[in-house]
């Protein structure tokens, strides 16, 4: 029975699977272009407004850690944005090829004596929009994979363009 | 899709409409610029409009915090006036919401000053 359900899962990922990559540089434009990158995927995955809106805002947040926290506007250093479209989820991973973050050192914002902050929103309000965020080191720095399910996931509605 | 803004008095509170996006970079810069250049004139009723504020992101959040302390320290009051579902619902998640002054009616935000 799961190789019944297996095969028949790739075929349709095979149908509709989407991937699409960008390397970036570490500049203020980049976070825009994620951004706008994030809510044009998201509307094409069929989220509603609502959703494309927290889609975008999370990318947006996760892009301003890689270029500002991660790469720290450095000429030299890339983002990597990955978008990857299937008909169970949206998943995209933003990389960068920063010192690495520790999780551990990021104070909760909700907190009473943190309210007051200036910064240190940016990764609660990315969990908050997301249904699955991973945070890891990876070769060249962090990687940052975010998902958000496909409604219906289903995939009706959508049709592969290739 | 930048931010602007533009500041009119009434009774003596500086009212400024916000319009656009207030976001990491011009938008947050132009926030901070528009409430430092109020305080440095002694305006220190500052209400900020944010009904045609489009979007706001974590430095943009931040820049009001900022806002609303720094005419905190120097004695004076920033309220917000008609927040947009969007910005109300950040305010929210982040328990921001109570912390701000937040008004809907122009006419009653003004007589809120003391």
């Amino acid at each position: 029975m799961a190789e019944v359900e297996g095969a028949l899962f790739r075929e349709h990922v095979a149908m509709t699977e989407q991937r699409v990559s960008y390397t970036l540089d570490s500049t203020l434009e980049t976070v825009d272009s994620a951004e706008q990158a994030a809510c044009r995927f998201a509307t094409e995955a069929g989220f509603a407004d609502d959703e494309v809106m927290q889609i975008s805002m999370a990318v947006r947040e996760a892009a301003v850690n890689a270029v500002l926290h991660g790469n720290a506007y450095d000429p030299g250093k890339k983002v990597k944005l990955e978008f990857e479209t299937n008909s169970r989820d949206l998943v995209i991973t933003i990389c960068d090829q920063g010192k690495g973050l520790d999780l551990g050192k990021i104070p909760d914002p909700l907190a009473p004596e943190n309210l007051l902050k200036t910064s240190g929103r940016g990764i609660f309000l990315i969990r908050s929009f997301m249904d699955e965020v991973q945070i890891r080191p990876s070769q060249t720095g962090t990687e940052i994979k975010l998902v958000k399910h496909v409604p219906g996931s289903s995939g009706t509605g959508k049709e592969a363009s290739q | 899709m930048s931010m602007k803004t533009s500041t009119r008095l009434v009774d003596g509170v500086a009212i400024v409409d916000c319009s656009g996006r207030i976001t990491l970079g011009e938008g947050s810069v132009i926030l901070r610029d528009t409430v430092r250049e109020l305080l440095s004139k002694g305006q220190k009723k500052i209400l900020l409009n944010l009904g045609d504020v489009t979007y706001i992101d974590s430095s943009g959040i931040g820049e009001l915090v900022s806002a609303f302390t720094t005419v905190r320290n120097q004695g004076g009051e920033l309220k917000l006036l008609n927040l947009t579902k969007k910005v109300h619902d950040l305010l929210q998640i982040t328990k921001l919401y109570t912390v701000f002054d937040v008004k809907d009616d122009e006419a009653a935000a003004v007589k809120a000053y003391k």
